[in-house]
Order: structure tokens, then C-alpha cells, then sequence
């Protein structure tokens, strides 16, 4: 073995080699302050090998990116280590670059004659920065995508050339595939290059000038190697640690739902280390035409003056400017970053904000199951756009909602975990579990009474914690509507309950029914509800629920088929009360075209075909020819297609996979 | 100066790196002389302390063992520690590298895919190249209808037979040679007759054949498999 070492090292100087690393002299012995130049060679280390190890699981194109990131993060056996790894070191940099600069600074050795090694550092830290916004559109998840829009848009504003260089920067005019290769390009390839240069002289050069020992020396002269090399393996393995904790805590790392350029994303926000850049460029001092000044100027300005520290450190009121300067910057970006997440959280925008990150959560959960059981044949944001689960609430929230709503909703808001008493839901609404909680509720938000009267009055949080009832209560993170609904809540449209209670007189005419329509005045519960129905007696009120169980049957919703199928006598006898007990067919066609009729055609009534057929154009003679009320046509006129269409009902008939985890429930 | 020092690029005089380990492994009372760049003055100013290697004798540890015991203690912690803390990226790394063999390929059906009619194949008994027409899971994407591979169909006295068009020597796409009716692989040269046996080259086993069935009168299917090169006799890809 030794004689394999000497002929190593008669050939490559090795064991002076190391001896020359080892054997470095540390004035006043090995400190913990000295640590975190180390850990920063040990974070980068960790990144280009979990970096070279995620480029082999990763494809830099617009239709491959999130598609290849989340098959690392949720398909690869330890590729959410890996990827958890990659982005919590991530995390971990800026703080340990901080740490670092504070320590040179404070120590004072950055000045004469280590000017050119602090320049080298400083460039560094803007390299990790570069990496950490390279990195971050990797994913092309909708955070990714929209954050790093903003930044790219600043290219813009660069005096004369700026849109030239955005043009560059993103590799055309909008962000596509090669927005993405040359991003890759310069987080996998140019960043790393550059900055192992400037590692190895940064490095070179601190060994030329030793290291600058904090005074006073409270030991005596020491070498690196093993005192100093220990604290540092120690510092290296908590920071590890740390991350660890962090990627274990979270199963690796977020990834939000695929980049959509039709999708505003209104959470998107930089990463938390440039949220007070962000922050920043909300001053009114740089609105309009100044952005300029606070994009570029003055961090150019700041960063020159940063360069100049060596020559203003000269003086030794110089030096503790500077260290005064470097205090003041991290106190404002400390408090610029807290206004940005207090804003977030608690300001005028906060409820859009907080459901923001909610519908993206939700989005991101359902691509992942949806990429997991289909698989992707095109992207995954292909996935998202013809899932009804996903459009259909969001097309029903935009075309519907105005008038209908769907369990008192728009369709659009997030069960969120029932507040068990009112202290409860109070406790959940502050500011601070706004800030670190995900059970958090915003006050705006909507909730009502549990168990009580079935209605569909939401209420605000605010006004049910003033009204201070007692309960436990629903929440949903939705804001209030402006107008009350007029149209029918679609909710369950055509299953047994909700023609059970649509059957019922008093809640015909309420606004969950028709009570905001024409139809509350109709023959339908003029002639039959309000003279007929109220007066049934207990063997009519079981003919009428076996009507309602054979028109559920027949919208053939597949929550319903277990039961359907093993009602099928019932459902024939209703068949049977619907056509000659109650006669529904006086008003209504069932199983045969009747053009006397006025009332919709009970044929097929609530099945996705009946569905797409009245939506495209309820004046149609099968609908309400004569006494329609203000819907529209949406197919006729063409405000819908006919597959946004289905994919409306198909949400509504809670046709579409349900995930491994559902049960099917009657 | 003597043997254990030497001049640095500065023009200092330091020990040189023998005697400064040596000295170290020594005792605790070797004193060495050691250069300590002033951090205030200019680089190649230096000058020379007489330190007392190591200082820790002031900490408590008088004897020789004890230094020597922490000292290697501090030494086994450092290379511990440094091996967790670098073992731990490439851990990460290693196992999702090694996801492809771990990874359950997803089966189903009894891997016969339809290929075409029997009235396709040429009745005079020459191969035809039919695609093999199937889905495919790759990664994240799964592709349904795809080209997944070809195979040569060929009618073989009112039989049908089915050859893979891979070679089983190193895997190139075997051609049908009309000039001469024979199969013939263009990257090293192996030549196969039309029922697939060899003829000359480097092919260790002849072409590969596959399961055939004829479903109602006139479908033809076949089992497409993969299978590894190299071997004499075939061994399906799994």
C-alpha cells in the first residue's frame, strides 16, 4: 500500500499536495467563525452532485420539463431525496453566502491586500444568485414560470439594449423550449464552470494572504488540519442536517402545477431571498417610468459600492461604515421581506393571494394523479385542460356562476377542514396562522352553521365571528358573491336527493331551486307543487319518491349505478308512477317526443347528453321553448363549444377519475 | 536553515512540510519553527514565531498518550464525519440512478399485438417488413398507437412466420437482401436465410422468431418481444 502511495506520489506530488492544504498556519487557532467559507465549498459540492445525478432524470424542453421533474420527484425510487436535496441546499446557500460575507466583513478581511479575493467572492455570490434563478424555472411549474417572467421582464428595462437582451435571455420573444435549453445551459453548464474558476482562485488567493485571524487572538497559532478541518466537518454536517430535516419534512420539494400561459398565477412570487427585490419595486418612489431606478440603478449602484469597501476600509471609520452599510442593507431586506409576506398575507389582496396558492395546490395534486393513472400522452397541461374535474369548475365559475351556483359556490372554492367552534375558527383566522399555517382561514372567506338547516347561505367568516353563534361551522376559501343566485344550484343536479327535495313545494320557489326564476309563477307549482303535492297523502308522498328515484335513473350518474342497479324494481314502478299515477306526461315527453307538451323532456333527464343538449340551447322545443328565462344558448351562439360543454357536465355529474383514494359513495 | 525548511515563494524561510509532520507525530513538545503571514502587512512580508506545537497543553492534557488519543480521535471524527457528509449527495443520487432496475414494468394483455392480414403477406414467399403498432410507456409519457418495432412476415409453406428485424448479435436492424432472397445485417455482416438460420458472419444465434397466431381466419398476431444480443440462444428483454 505505501509503495503504491510513493510511486503515486513520486509521479503527481500528492502527499506535498496535501500537506500544503492540511498544513495551513491559522493565527490564533481554528475558530467557528471561520467555518462557513467550507460549508459553501461543501453546499456546492452537494449541488453539482446531485445536480449531474437530477440532469440524468431531466429534459429541458416546454413539454417535457415538468412532465421529466415530477417523475423524478413522485415516480423515481429516491428521486425526491435527490431533487429534496438539490432544492433545500438551494435554500440553505444564500444564508450560509450571508453568514460568510458578514464574517470577512466584520473580521475586516476584505481589505488590503485582499481586495481581489473579496471582488472574486462578491462575484461568486451574484453566481449562486444566478443559479438560484436559472434553477428556478427549471420545473416549468407555474411558480417557476411566473416569477421568472417578472425577472426576465426586467431585462427590459436595461438602458438601449434591454430588449435585445431579453430576446436573448429567453431565446425569442416568449418563453418556450428554448427559454428552457438556454436556461439549462447556463444553471447545468456556464454558472458551475464559472464559478469552480472562481472557487479555485478565490481559494489561491486566501491561502496567498492567510487568513485574517478576529481579534483579539485567544489561542495561540494553530493549523488547519485537524482543529480547524473538525469545526468545519461539524458545520458541514449540521448545515446537511438542516437540509435533511427539510427535505425529509416536505418529501423532497414542492413543484406547483404545470406552466400555463393562459392561467394567471396570482401567488407567484420569487424565491424568499429575493422577495425584498420584489418587495422593493412596490415602492411608489419607482411606479411608472423610475422601475428602472429600483430593477437596476440602485442595485448596480449598491453592488459598486460593495466593490469599494476594500479602498473605503482603508480607514478605520471607513471599515465600520462599511460594516454599518451591511447592517442596514440585511435590517431593510429583512424588513422588506417581511412587509412582502405581510402583504401577502394580511393586506388588501391576501384572500386572492391565500386561494391562489390553494388553486394551485389543487391543480398541481390533480396533474400529478392525473399523469400517475393516465399517463401523458402530450403534456401534462393537457392533462389538466381536458379534465372535467379540473375545467369544469372553472368554466362553470366564468359562464354559470353568475346565476347558478353549485353548493352555494361559484364552483371554484376549497373545502377547507371544518372550524369545530367558533374560538376555533377565530384562533385559525389570525394573522400568524395566516403566515405559518395551511389551515389558515382569511376572514373573508365564507363559512356557515354545520348540521343545521340545510341552506346554502355562506356567510363571511367576518360576520359569523361577529354574530357570535356557537357551532361548528364549514369553511370554504371563496370570497362573497355580489349578486344572490337566481338560477338553480347545480350540486347534485338530477341525483335522487336533489329531485327528492326539488319535488318538495317550499323549496321549488326557494332561491336553491327556481325561486329566482319565472318558473317559481309556472304550472309546475302552480297546477302540480302548491294545488297537488301539498296535499298527498303518505301513499301518494311514496309514489312521488319513486317518480324521483326513476328520473334519477335516468341522468345514469355513475355515483348512482350500485344503487340504480339494485333498485331497479322501484325504479320501474316509478317509471310506471311518472307516466300514469302522477302524470308527469301531462306537462312533460318521457320516452317519446310530445310536441303539446310545455315542460322539459323528461327523457334522458340529467345524463350528460340531456346536459350538453340544454346548455347548447334551452329554447330548444325539448327545453322551454316558450318560457326560458334568460339563459342563454351557449352552444347556439357559440359562447361554449361543445366540448367545454361536456366537460361542464361532466363535473356536474361527477363523471371523471375520482383518484386511487376515492370511494364511491351514494 | 536547515534540512527541515525550505523558501517559500515569498523569500520566507518556512519548515517544510517532512519536518512539520514529523514534528507533529513527534510529541507535543517538538518545537518547529512556522511562518504566520501578518494579516495587516504586505504578503511578502513575514517573519518567523517559535510556536510550541500543539498548544493544547494548557487545555488540560499534560501527557503525551492524552494528546495523542485526541489529537487521532479528532482526526477518525473529521475523516466520519466528512464521509457522511459527502456520502450523503451521492446516496441520493445513486439510488434514483439505479430506478431502472428497480422499476416494475407494467405488463397486461397476453403481448400479442395485431400485425395485419394474411392477404398482406406476400404469397410467393417473400418477407415483408410489417411496424409493430402498440403502446408504449417511456418514462413519463405513455404513447398510445406508436411504432414500437418491425418484424419481417413471411409465408413459408402455407405457414406464416414471423423474425424480429434486430439482430441478436449487437442489436442493428437486419435487412432483406432482394438481390440475393436473403437477410442480411449491415453492421458486421451476418447473413441469414429466410427461415432465419445462418448463413455466414458473426451472429451468435439465428434471427429471432416470434409467436404467431392467426385470430378469426384472417388476423395475423404476434408476441413482440425484445431480446437480449449476444447470446446463443434468446433470452427476452424484461
Amino acid at each position: 500500500m505505501k509503495a503504491l502511495f510513493n510511486w503515486i506520489d513520486h509521479r503527481t506530488g500528492i502527499r506535498s499536495l496535501t500537506k500544503e492544504a492540511l498544513f495551513e498556519n491559522i493565527p490564533g487557532g481554528s475558530r467557528w467563525r471561520y467555518v462557513w467559507g467550507s460549508t459553501l465549498t461543501f453546499a456546492l459540492f452537494v449541488q453539482f452532485v446531485t445536480g449531474v445525478f437530477l440532469w440524468m432524470g431531466y429534459s429541458a424542453s416546454s413539454g417535457d420539463a415538468w412532465e421529466s421533474v415530477n417523475y423524478i420527484q413522485n415516480e423515481m425510487t429516491g428521486g425526491w431525496l435527490l431533487r429534496g436535496i438539490h432544492h433545500w441546499m438551494a435554500q440553505a446557500m444564500p444564508i450560509l453566502l450571508l453568514l460568510h460575507l458578514m464574517q470577512v466583513l466584520v473580521d475586516g478581511a476584505y481589505k488590503a491586500p485582499r481586495e481581489v479575493n473579496f471582488w472574486f467572492g462578491v462575484i461568486l455570490l451574484k453566481l449562486v444568485l444566478a443559479l438560484s434563478l436559472t434553477g428556478y424555472l427549471l420545473p416549468w411549474d407555474q411558480k417557476g414560470y411566473w416569477a421568472t417572467k417578472v425577472a426576465t421582464n426586467l431585462a427590459n428595462l436595461v438602458p438601449f439594449i434591454g430588449p435585445e437582451i431579453q430576446k436573448l435571455v429567453v431565446g425569442g420573444t416568449d418563453y418556450g423550449h428554448h427559454t428552457l435549453t438556454r436556461f439549462f445551459a447556463l444553471h447545468a453548464g456556464v454558472l458551475p464552470a464559472l464559478i469552480v474558476l472562481l472557487v479555485v482562485g478565490h481559494i489561491y488567493l486566501f491561502r496567498r494572504h492567510g487568513i485574517t485571524p478576529a481579534e483579539p487572538r485567544k489561542k495561540k497559532d494553530a493549523y488547519f488540519w485537524p482543529d480547524q478541518v473538525f469545526k468545519d466537518a461539524v458545520a458541514c454536517l449540521a448545515v446537511m442536517a438542516t437540509v435533511m430535516f427539510f427535505v425529509i419534512w416536505y418529501h423532497g420539494a414542492h413543484l406547483s402545477s404545470p406552466a400555463d400561459p393562459s392561467e394567471p398565477f396570482s401567488a407567484a412570487r420569487p424565491d424568499w431571498y429575493f422577495l425584498y427585490l420584489f418587495q422593493f419595486l412596490k415602492l411608489p418612489a419607482f411606479a411608472g417610468n423610475k422601475e428602472v431606478w429600483g430593477a437596476i440603478y440602485i442595485p448596480s449602484m449598491f453592488v459598486g459600492l460593495i466593490c469599494l469597501m476594500p479602498f473605503i476600509g482603508k480607514w478605520k471609520v471607513g471599515h465600520f461604515f462599511n460594516v454599518g452599510v451591511m447592517f442596514a442593507f440585511l435590517g431593510g431586506a429583512g424588513a422588506l421581506t417581511y412587509l412582502a409576506k405581510h402583504e401577502d398575507v394580511s393586506g388588501s389582496n391576501s384572500a386572492i393571494y391565500l386561494k391562489a396558492l390553494l388553486d394551485n395546490e389543487r391543480d398541481a395534486r390533480r396533474a400529478i394523479e392525473l399523469a400517475r393513472h393516465q399517463g401523458i400522452e402530450t403534456t401534462a397541461l393537457n392533462l389538466l385542460k381536458t379534465d372535467p374535474k379540473t375545467q369544469g369548475p372553472k368554466l362553470f365559475a366564468q359562464h354559470c356562476a353568475s346565476c347558478h351556483r353549485y353548493d352555494g359556490h361559484d364552483g371554484l372554492a376549497h373545502s377547507l377542514l371544518d372550524a369545530k367552534s367558533l374560538h376555533d375558527l377565530k384562533r385559525r383566522t389570525s394573522s400568524f396562522q395566516r403566515f405559518a399555517s395551511s389551515e389558515a382561514i382569511h376572514p373573508d372567506w365564507l363559512a356557515r352553521l354545520k348540521g343545521g338547516a340545510k341552506t346554502n347561505d355562506w356567510q363571511t367568516v367576518q360576520a359569523v365571528l361577529s354574530a357570535n353563534i356557537e357551532g361548528s361551522y364549514e369553511v370554504i376559501a371563496s370570497t362573497k358573491f355580489k349578486e344572490a343566485p337566481s338560477a338553480p344550484d347545480l350540486k347534485g343536479f338530477a341525483s335522487r336527493q336533489w329531485i327528492i327535495e326539488l319535488l318538495k313545494p317550499e323549496m321549488y320557489i326557494s332561491s336553491r331551486f327556481f325561486g329566482g326564476t319565472v318558473h317559481k309563477d309556472g304550472d309546475m307549482y302552480r297546477r302540480f307543487l302548491n294545488r297537488k303535492v301539498i296535499k298527498y297523502n303518505d301513499e301518494e308522498k311514496e309514489m312521488l319518491k319513486l317518480v324521483a328515484l326513476a328520473l334519477s335513473a335516468e341522468a345514469k350518474l355513475p355515483l348512482q349505478s350500485n344503487i340504480d342497479e339494485a333498485d331497479e324494481t322501484l325504479i320501474k314502478q316509478g317509471v310506471d308512477h311518472l307516466i300514469d299515477d302522477i302524470s308527469c306526461i301531462n306537462c312533460h315527453a318521457f320516452q317519446e317526443p310530445d310536441p303539446d307538451v310545455e315542460g322539459p323532456d323528461l327523457t334522458g333527464y340529467g345524463s350528460r347528453q340531456w346536459i350538453i343538449d340544454f346548455v347548447k340551447n334551452p329554447e330548444h322545443e325539448k327545453f322551454y321553448p316558450e318560457t326560458n328565462d334568460r339563459m342563454p344558448s351557449f352552444g347556439k351562439k357559440n359562447i361554449l363549444t361543445e366540448k367545454e360543454i361536456g366537460l361542464i357536465a361532466d363535473w356536474i355529474r361527477d363523471d371523471y377519475y375520482k383518484g386511487s383514494n376515492s370511494s364511491v359513495t351514494n | 536553515m536547515d534540512n527541515n525548511e525550505e523558501i517559500n515563494s515569498e523569500g520566507c524561510t518556512v519548515p517544510n512540510q517532512d519536518a512539520v509532520d514529523e514534528a507533529i507525530s513527534n510529541s507535543d513538545s517538538a518545537i518547529v519553527s512556522e511562518v504566520s503571514v501578518d494579516d495587516r502587512s504586505s504578503p511578502v512580508a513575514c517573519h518567523l514565531s517559535e510556536v510550541k506545537i500543539p498548544a493544547e497543553s494548557e487545555e488540560g492534557f499534560t501527557s503525551e498518550v492524552d494528546l495523542e488519543e485526541r489529537r487521532g480521535f479528532v482526526k477518525f471524527l473529521c475523516i466520519v464525519i466528512g464521509g457522511i457528509v459527502s456520502a450523503v449527495p451521492f446516496g441520493a443520487g445513486i439510488w434514483a440512478y439505479l430506478n431502472p432496475l428497480t422499476r416494475e414494468k407494467e405488463g397486461g394483455g397476453d403481448g400479442f399485438i395485431k400485425i395485419t392480414t394474411l392477404d398482406a403477406i406476400p404469397a410467393n414467399g417473400t418477407p415483408a417488413k410489417f411496424s409493430v403498432i402498440a403502446d408504449k410507456e417511456d418514462a413519463w409519457n405513455k404513447f398510445k398507437n406508436i411504432s414500437v418495432g418491425a418484424i419481417y412476415l413471411l409465408k413459408e409453406g402455407g405457414k406464416v412466420k414471423a423474425l424480429h428485424t434486430v439482430c441478436p448479435h449487437l442489436g442493428c436492424f437486419i435487412d432483406y437482401r432482394s438481390s440475393k432472397n436473403d437477410f442480411f445485417c449491415p453492421c458486421h455482416n451476418s447473413n441469414f436465410k429466410l427461415d432465419g438460420s445462418i448463413v455466414s458472419g458473426v451472429s451468435p444465434r439465428p434471427m429471432d422468431p416470434l409467436k404467431i397466431e392467426i385470430r378469426n381466419k384472417e388476423e395475423v398476431w404476434v408476441k413482440f418481444q425484445n431480446f437480449q444480443p449476444g447470446h446463443d440462444h434468446p433470452i427476452p428483454l424484461s
